[in-house]
């Protein structure tokens, strides 16, 4: 009888996950396609760059981590002070160029049934898959000045990204949750050629080496423990 | 057995056509190119106060500066650009931008700064 009961639990288990994903499959169709790319491929033009609003998640499963996803999507922040693409959302000011916050519109949220459905949808789709080397990573030592010498200065990674909230640049994603978010995998992957996965973005290839890519991959994750205290 | 040999031809040529046609990049108007590529850090105006200059230890130049574009040479800035300002000995925080534009895109945004500037080498 108990073995009865056990194997009915894991057909209703194995039943909700599969109704779970089919549900995430349903709404990103229908809620998220307007604004996100599911299918590829990335835009080959300026013009399919600059009409992009929200970032490609046809390699979503390759590029986030499940938990800061079903996180995110129930309470989403803007990760991109100046939105998906700068030039759309900035203004000339007294001062220079400022970013114009009427222009940007919030992510919606979802309820954490939703969130979980949606995260595993999101997780299924593992587009550039040949671009991805499984355990590419390897955590180095944590030392902070390293990484920050290399992303602040003697690379100028600083200059488009900020790496605490208020300080840094504007124009690229936030680099202070990158390790909460993102895959170390997809990180190595990209930081090494960005424009293999996006090849019009406005983020330049600085030709890092292995042991500068690990350092920088480090360095994030100090960031995000520092933002965390 | 001549019109068979016509059609493998013609499929032939047609797919490299095709291939051609896919991988070859876009050549972007400069003016669209330096939206994307330099306003971040150059402005929107092309006045070196972009909406990334607020932390940084350099501050980009003032492409509407005449004067200090003047001092620069067409191949000085083409290089810049390509390899970026290491190349020159100027600024880490110029990047290169060589994996992203075409030798020819290039060109066609240091004729583009040099409007920019009403300026050209030593005038």
């Amino acid at each position: 009888m108990r073995l009865i009961k056990l194997w009915i639990a894991a057909i209703m288990l194995v039943g909700s996950s599969i109704a779970g994903a089919a549900d995430g499959v349903a709404i990103l169709n229908a809620q998220c396609s307007d604004c996100h790319n599911l299918t590829g491929p990335a835009p080959a033009t300026l013009q399919e760059l600059w009409s992009r609003k929200g970032p490609d998640l046809f390699y979503a499963g390759n590029k986030y981590k499940a938990a800061w996803l079903e996180a995110w999507l129930q309470k989403p922040v803007r990760i991109r002070p100046a939105g998906m693409f700068f030039a759309d959302h900035v203004k000339p000011g007294a001062d220079g160029d400022e970013i114009d916050a009427a222009t940007l519109t919030a992510h919606p949220a979802l309820f954490a049934p939703e969130s979980n459905a949606v995260t595993a949808a999101l997780m299924a789709l593992k587009g550039n898959p040949d671009l991805i080397t499984g355990g590419a990573y390897t955590q180095g030592n944590l030392s902070l000045s390293s990484g920050e010498m290399l992303f602040d200065k003697f690379k100028g990674c600083l200059a488009c990204h900020e790496i605490e909230p208020g300080y840094g640049g504007l124009s690229g994603p936030e680099v202070f949750t990158a390790a909460q978010r993102l895959q170390e995998d997809w990180l190595v992957s990209f930081l090494r050629n960005p424009h293999a996965w996006d090849p019009m973005v406005f983020m330049p290839n600085k030709h890092l080496n292995d042991a500068d890519i690990r350092k920088i991959i480090d360095y994030f994750r100090l960031l995000s423990e520092e933002v965390a205290q | 057995m001549k019109i068979i040999k016509v059609i493998v031809t013609e499929l032939c040529v047609a797919s490299l056509l095709l291939v051609w046609s896919m991988e070859a990049p876009a050549v972007e108007k400069a003016a669209d190119n330096y939206r994307t590529y330099c306003t971040q850090c150059h402005g929107l105006q092309g006045n070196g106060k972009g909406i990334n200059v607020r932390d940084m230890s350099v501050q980009p130049r003032d492409h509407s500066d005449a004067q200090e574009m003047s001092a620069r040479s067409d191949d000085d800035i083409f290089k810049v650009i390509k390899e970026g300002g290491v190349a020159i000995n100027k600024s880490v925080l110029m990047p290169p931008w060589g994996d992203v534009l075409s030798d020819e895109e290039i060109h066609g945004l240091v004729a583009h700064l040099r409007e920019m500037c009403q300026c050209s080498y030593g005038k």
